[in-house]
């Protein structure tokens, strides 16, 4: 049932993407009850996550920047 | 201080995104903000010999890309009639029988603070995404940004899984890190 800090923060990042397991979060919370380093890690982590979705980040698509990189060089 | 060079094959990986955020922010149209990044970047190309080297290369990039921006809005209100302010009766039938006055913004509601605090966020998230490690950067960007599976980027990137989430947990770890400094 115990699990490392190193396994800990693992499947909390995975978790951040909704790609942990039920199995690993249950263990990740044992971990958590009494571990203040992961518990700390693992507060800040979901921060950054709810930061970035109220961000509202975008992005170029690859093949929007392959365009311009495709553009640009034709004017070096 | 040391000299900055510009190295304009490095622009589109370094710091497109972060241009197309700025201009998405302002000018609300991801197809517009494409084109004024793109018009950006040959700008630089042609002006690269008056760049004097004393601001760093995005700055200076993004100096460029606010008189595009300038630029595009002047375009679009020298076009004749786009220039007046239109306010037409809501044509809904909850607001029928409104007068115009109870149809502006909400002087309470703090939805305005709310949008530029996100845009200045945005801003501070994708600063610290330029300074991490490309590759890392790029993973997080694909992962977190597009969403995309696990699976697909490891496909894309050529990589395998515990390559990705190590590289995941690195970039958020200095993200956090330099989020505390510039943003709490």
């Amino acid at each position: 049932m115990k699990i490392s800090c190193k396994e800990a923060s693992g499947i909390c990042d995975k978790s951040q993407y909704k790609e942990a397991n039920l199995w690993d979060i249950i263990k990740l919370r044992i971990h958590l009850t009494y571990c203040k380093v992961c518990r700390a890690y693992s507060k800040k982590n979901s921060e950054l996550t709810s930061l970035c979705d109220r961000a509202g980040l975008t992005m170029l698509s690859d093949d929007d920047k392959k365009k311009m990189k495709r553009d640009l060089e034709d004017k070096i | 201080m040391a000299k900055h060079k510009l190295q304009p094959d490095h622009w589109v990986d370094q710091y497109a995104d972060y241009l197309f955020n700025y201009a998405v922010s302002r000018v609300s149209d991801a197809e517009i903000a494409k084109d004024l990044v793109q018009e950006t970047f040959f700008a630089g190309l042609n002006s690269a010999k008056n760049y004097k080297g004393d601001a760093a290369e995005r700055t200076w990039l993004v100096s460029i890309l606010k008189r595009k921006v300038i630029d595009h809005y002047r375009k679009i209100n020298s076009k004749k009639g786009k220039a007046e302010v239109r306010m037409n009766y809501s044509s809904d039938s909850e607001a029928e029988g409104d007068w115009l006055e109870q149809q502006v913004a909400d002087p309470y509601s703090k939805d305005g603070d709310n949008v530029l605090e996100n845009e200045e966020l945005g801003s501070a998230i994708q600063d610290c995404i330029t300074k991490l490690p490309q590759k890392q950067a790029l993973v997080f960007k694909l992962k977190t940004i597009q969403g995309m599976s696990t699976e697909d980027v490891c496909n894309e990137l050529d990589i395998n899984p515990s390559n990705l989430w190590v590289m995941i947990h690195r970039a958020r770890t200095a993200l956090m890190g330099c989020l505390n400094e510039n943003w709490f």
